[in-house]
């Protein structure tokens, strides 16, 4: 675990790999229910990293890191959120022939899979979902669509996600979900917050919503 | 709607409703938004009555013009330019009384860049986040105003401030930043560190809420990596690979993968919202 300092009033604290830091960032949601944590505006986890903005003494905080040992993240409700999804996007052929198998098991193994969202960005209530493995790590498409549309299911590099709403993007679509995943006058305006499980549910057209 | 509003009758080049943002949902993909320039936004709401964080109109360049339906004390800050009612001038920076269906206008900004219009009450879309900010990344908040649109009121509480002059920022020659760097000035050889620092950089007009563009001598990196994406912060200095770098401003995104080799002190950055394009500009490392 290494704190760079980011300006004045932030950290960036980097660790070694994804389950660490996903470990870190259990640590310091506990540590802000218990109010053990001293005032942080913005705790923003990421790949490797998780950044800590508008803390008063950044320096003071980073050399508190050393004395912190990683409990068990804490047993936050296991809760798993089922997203209906047609397994009917444009890519599904292309990712067929990445991975080396048939669209069928496309939506098998994506469907077997249990995703956990490791960050949010790019887009309000945009979750990048990792859980299934490098091996099916597969690149963006050459050329980004100018618009994918909402619900879409995406892959991009080792990352899962689904589009809050229509935007332009170059993962590849497999499927699509009539889930709403962002909506402003819900708490939280985000489906998908990091640390949130999810499944995949196969459906027929017209059933995928939930 | 009530009548306690104004009418839109020139939206302008880009005329946002801004107020300080919204904190505390950047780990679910949220901006902050807000302000471009905050003590602008601040001293106008004060000269009005207002809460410093009541949500005002930022334009852009060029002005805009409203007919408020009721009387209204409104204030211009920020960019310096003409004000005035019914083609009559009034004061900049100052409270100034508007008669119910009397037109203010805003003109283009002499210098700068964006102007704060506040008005007594503040402006009363219904907040996202609680905040009334535009978000020209992820579209949060309302959309930029359009000529003929009717924008909601609050109801006045404050008494506007008795102040009746307000010094008026004069042009700046360059726009100097102080930058820390840091956290992946280490991506980056002595060579491009020393680019950074000594070398002068231009305002690109490709700036926008965003991030403030730059033209000049690109920064080479030392790790030709990917780096994994990682949270940004407000003041950030990105470098996407054409090496020229990027300072993020309040509708940056909230992560990102191109490293950042410095972040530019919070108090230098209303400077950078009022910086036109050309501008040179001076990045100035300060120890911490």
């Amino acid at each position: 675990m290494r704190a760079l300092p980011v300006g004045e009033r932030a950290l960036l604290v980097e660790l070694a790999d994804g389950e660490a830091t996903e470990a870190f960032h259990a640590e310091l949601l506990r540590r802000r229910a218990e109010g053990t944590l001293p005032p942080v505006g913005e705790i923003v986890p990421a790949a490797r990293t998780v950044l800590l903005d508008g803390l008063d003494d950044p320096a003071g905080f980073a050399a508190g890191l050393d004395g912190w040992r990683s409990r068990a993240p804490l047993g936050r409700a296991e809760e798993t959120v089922a997203l209906p999804v047609r397994y009917d996007g444009p890519d599904l052929a292309d990712v067929a022939a990445l991975w080396g198998v048939r669209e069928d098991d496309v939506v098998r193994i994506h469907s077997a899979a249990e995703f956990r969202v490791a960050f949010c960005g790019f887009a309000p209530g945009f979750g990048y979902l990792t859980g299934l493995g490098e091996r099916y790590s597969v690149p963006r498409r050459a050329t980004p669509r100018t618009a994918v549309p909402a619900g879409s299911v995406g892959l991009a590099g080792p990352y899962t996600g689904v589009y809050p709403r229509s935007s332009p993007g170059g993962w590849q679509l497999i499927g699509t979900t009539d889930t709403v995943l962002w909506d402003p006058e819900r708490a939280p305006a985000a489906l998908l917050t990091p640390g949130t499980r999810v499944r995949f549910v196969p459906v027929d057209d017209g059933m995928a919503a939930s | 709607m009530t009548d306690r509003a104004f009418g839109v009758v020139r939206a302008g080049a880009l005329t946002t409703v801004q107020d300080l943002g919204r904190y505390g949902h950047a780990h679910l993909g949220v901006p902050r938004s807000g302000a471009l320039d905050p003590p602008a936004l601040r001293l106008a709401n004060r000269l009005v009555g207002n809460p410093a964080g009541a949500a005002a109109l930022e334009t852009t360049v060029t002005g805009c013009a409203v007919r408020p339906r009721r009387p209204a004390v409104v204030a211009v800050t920020g960019a310096p330019c003409t004000v005035s009612v019914d083609g009559r001038p009034v004061a900049w920076g100052a409270a100034v009384r508007v008669p119910a269906g009397a037109v203010l206008d805003i003109g283009p900004a002499v210098h700068g860049l964006r102007a704060y219009v506040a008005f007594g009450g503040g402006i009363a879309v219904e907040p996202v986040l609680g905040s009334r900010s535009t978000d020209l990344l992820s579209g949060l908040g309302p959309a930029p105003l359009r000529d003929g649109e009717a924008v909601p009121l609050g109801p006045p509480a404050g008494r506007a401030a008795p102040v009746d002059w307000t010094p008026v920022p004069s042009p700046p020659a360059e726009l100097v930043l102080r930058i820390r760097l840091g956290p992946r000035d280490d991506w980056f050889g002595a060579g491009a560190l020393r680019t950074l620092a000594t070398r002068g950089y231009r305002v690109s007009s490709a700036s926008n809420r965003i991030g403030l563009r730059t033209e000049g001598p690109p920064l080479e990196r030392a790790v030709p990596d990917e780096l994994p994406s990682e949270g940004m912060v407000t003041g950030a200095v990105q470098v996407p690979p054409d090496g020229r770098p990027v300072v993020f401003l309040a509708d940056h995104p909230t992560t990102g993968g191109y490293p950042v080799v410095a972040v530019v002190l919070e108090r230098d950055l209303p400077a950078a919202a009022q910086a036109a394009p050309g501008t040179p500009v001076r990045f100035v490392p300060v120890r911490r």
